[in-house]
């Protein structure tokens, strides 16, 4: 980049003073027509594939509309400014509708960068501020897309590292050579004040298919091609390899179709899962830097970094999917404030490992959690302690059982009955009564691996909460991120002398439940958890008076 | 056999309440009610006058059993309790719940009153922490009572430091 210029004040890039309003890095205007024919290209395939043969005036629009959004793309480097003030980070944007967006310092509690292939093939990076809204509106998030890499590394250490080198100047930042300086390390290396606590290995590639994220892909393949097919009026039967497999396919029995459709996708799915799983979580690096944050970069082509501030954090979630859980995998990821932990495989911004080993994920889980600074909350993580990630958990007893198969059964039973009666009015065919009786066992099996996951423990400072069959999650939350508690009991639980525990708090998931435990070891639990909490509300009864 | 259980809180909320929740209650059954007596006017289709009949003297029945008792068993559960470190409240009826929250996590203290509740003079409390799940709410006190409780609550919320997550 950009030498220093001695005794100038000048930042790495062009050089503003760090309060003035800066640009967008102007090669985004190279980047962003090229995403936007991407998106638009089923309809442009399908308008190649048609010609001008069909005539219609509807293939015009298309082109006039991709055009449009070209120009907007285009006009969006004019419009867009921000600038970093020492009290606010601000983004001013829109053409028409003018916004600006102002997001105090201190709450910038996470700092992704991404950067696509075409980003990185042009050294450019999309930054996106996370404050501390556990809203999902997109719409109030601060993205800046595309500064070049460099300055999207400037910008995170910025933002994150308050450290006093970086709240100085950033004329520091440019003098490169220094080695105190924050200037972040270029990918791959490591510098003085990282250490590496996970690292993606070869091996792990074996969870690849049984991540089933290829599910997706299949969806949008399908999407892709009947868009295509849609768009170009193509006749599917005219094309000779698919008439061939159609003939060859219709010609077999009932039984030998099903088992190869099933093949086929089994085999799709599990193909495009690995592939998916090589591309997304490549060049896995999890490190924790010294001015205390945690920072993941992953990505084969397309590069995430993710930053998490060791502050923040209140624990850490072992998720095992069903199929994962089969094959002794594991994904990790962090219980943060701030940080709404967002669905799917990816966990928003709060994954901290990819699909690995369990073994692996509980060592990671450790390395966090012994480090976590805990201003107000127990002592850092010691060895002697049984740790929250390996320690046997509580079960929740015969009741809990009985709870897991009524609720279960309550379900089928009910559903076995409407069709069976249906049947006998003469509606359908017996088949569905049949299929759904055959899965009797397959809920009965379900129930009790519901119960076997249920556990709860209390150790070294830490509430452990595991639940789930589909997806196993185990849930470990620092007391001291405990900002609360609720005991609920429906009438059911109430007989059954049950209560499901709710340790609400400011992190991950808002809230965290012990289900199905008895009243008084969920009394026990939250009294150990916040010890003084709840004492004045507590009676030595004789018997439970509700 | 000897184990540690949750006493009840120690307030009762309001007894203006019974008739708080009866009416609201009773509002939500006259709509359903008018619009049954509305379709047995304006109906043409050819259902018989009994049926609508019977619909109609179900959900009086229904209805007029919800308006009576779903209040008297909500008062005999609903409690809350403000001590200087923590708020406790009991609540719910069929399915009934405890919550506690620390004074020191305390985010906001709202008193709100619905215009149903002006009517009856009542006033509802809402506590949030800095947790998204579920704020604490302490409904059907009367105003003087609410208005103590949130000065109370926001004197002793400020006595803590920190952001309270």
């Amino acid at each position: 980049m950009s030498g220093s210029v001695s005794g100038s004040m000048t930042g790495p890039v062009s050089g503003p003073a760090p309060t003035d309003w800066r640009r967008l890095s102007p090669r985004m205007l190279l980047v962003h027509p090229v995403q936007e024919v991407v998106r638009a290209a089923p309809a442009l395939l399908g308008l190649l594939v048609a010609g001008t043969s069909s005539g219609g005036k509807g293939h015009l629009w298309t082109l006039a509309g991709v055009g449009l959004t070209v120009l907007f793309g285009m006009l969006r480097w004019f419009t867009t400014t921000y600038r970093i003030s020492p009290e606010h980070v601000q983004v001013r944007r829109g053409l028409l509708n003018r916004k600006v967006l102002t997001v105090p310092r201190d709450r910038v509690r996470t700092v992704d960068v991404t950067s696509h292939v075409l980003h990185r093939v042009l050294g450019l990076a999309r930054v996106e501020v996370g404050t501390g809204t556990s809203d999902r509106r997109h719409d109030s998030r601060l993205k800046l897309d595309a500064l070049s890499a460099a300055e999207a590394a400037n910008l995170r250490v910025e933002l994150l590292h308050r450290s006093p080198a970086a709240q100085s100047t950033v004329a520091q930042s440019s003098a490169a050579q220094s080695p105190a300086s924050p200037v972040p390390p270029p990918a791959g290396s490591t510098l003085a004040g990282e250490t590496e606590l996970a690292r993606m290995r070869p091996g792990w590639v074996r969870f690849g298919p049984f991540t089933m994220s290829g599910l997706v892909t299949v969806g949008v393949v399908g999407g892709f091609v009947s868009r295509l097919v849609s768009e170009g009026n193509i006749d599917l039967d005219r094309v000779g390899p698919v008439r061939e497999t159609w003939r060859w396919f219709s010609a077999m029995s009932l039984a030998l179709e099903i088992a190869t459709v099933v093949l086929v996708l089994v085999v799709f799915v599990g193909v495009a899962s690995t592939l998916g799983y090589v591309l997304a979580y490549g060049n896995f690096r999890l490190t924790r830097h010294a001015e205390g944050t945690l920072h993941v970069t992953r990505g084969l082509l397309t590069r995430r970094a993710t930053t998490i501030e060791e502050r923040r954090l209140r624990g850490v979630e072992v998720d095992e999917p069903l199929l994962l859980r089969a094959v002794r995998g594991a994904r990790l990821s962090a219980v943060t404030t701030g940080l709404r932990s967002g669905q799917g495989g990816q966990r928003g911004g709060s994954m901290l490992l990819p699909p690995a080993p369990r073994v692996e994920a509980a060592a990671v889980a450790r390395l966090v959690l012994s480090h976590a600074p805990g201003a107000t909350g127990p002592a850092p993580l010691t060895a002697p302690f049984p740790e929250p990630l390996t320690a046997p958990l509580i079960p929740h007893g015969p009741a809990a059982l009985r709870r897991r198969f009524t609720r279960a059964f309550g379900v089928h039973v009910p559903i076995l009955v409407a069709l069976l009666l249906l049947w006998a009015l003469g509606e359908p065919p017996l088949w569905p009564w049949l299929t759904a009786a055959a899965l009797l066992p397959v809920t009965a099996l379900l129930a009790a691996d519901r119960y076997r996951s249920l556990g709860h423990a209390l150790t070294s400072g830490y509430l452990v909460t595991r639940w789930g069959s589909l997806v196993r999650r185990r849930v470990v939350l620092r007391c001291d991120g405990v900002i609360g508690w609720t005991v609920e009991r429906s009438f059911f639980q109430r007989r059954a002398g049950l209560a499901t525990l709710t340790a609400t708090t400011a992190a991950g998931g808002q809230s965290y439940q012990v289900r199905d435990v008895e009243l008084a070891e969920a009394l026990r639990l939250a009294t150990a958890g916040t010890p003084g909490l709840l004492d004045p509300f507590l009676q030595r009864a004789g018997s439970v008076s509700q | 056999m000897d184990v540690p259980t949750l006493r009840p809180p120690r307030h009762r909320v309001s007894r203006t309440a019974i008739w708080y929740w009866a009416a609201r209650a009773a509002l939500g059954w006259l709509i359903l009610l008018a619009a049954q007596v509305i379709w047995l006017v304006a109906d043409d289709a050819g259902v018989p006058l009994s049926a609508h009949v019977i619909g109609l003297a179900a959900t009086a029945v229904v209805a007029a059993a919800h308006v009576t008792l779903m209040p008297l068993w909500r008062y005999r559960v609903h409690r809350w309790e403000a001590t200087p470190a923590a708020v406790f409240t009991q609540s719910g009826w069929f399915r009934q719940e405890w919550r506690i929250a620390p004074v020191s996590r305390i985010q906001t203290v709202d008193s709100e009153r619905g215009p149903l509740e002006q009517l009856f003079r009542l006033a509802n409390v809402t506590v949030t922490t800095a947790s998204a799940a579920g704020p604490i709410k302490v409904g059907g006190l009367d105003r003087d009572t609410a208005q103590r409780l949130v000065a109370e609550l926001t004197a002793n919320a400020q006595a803590t430091a920190g952001d309270a997550t």
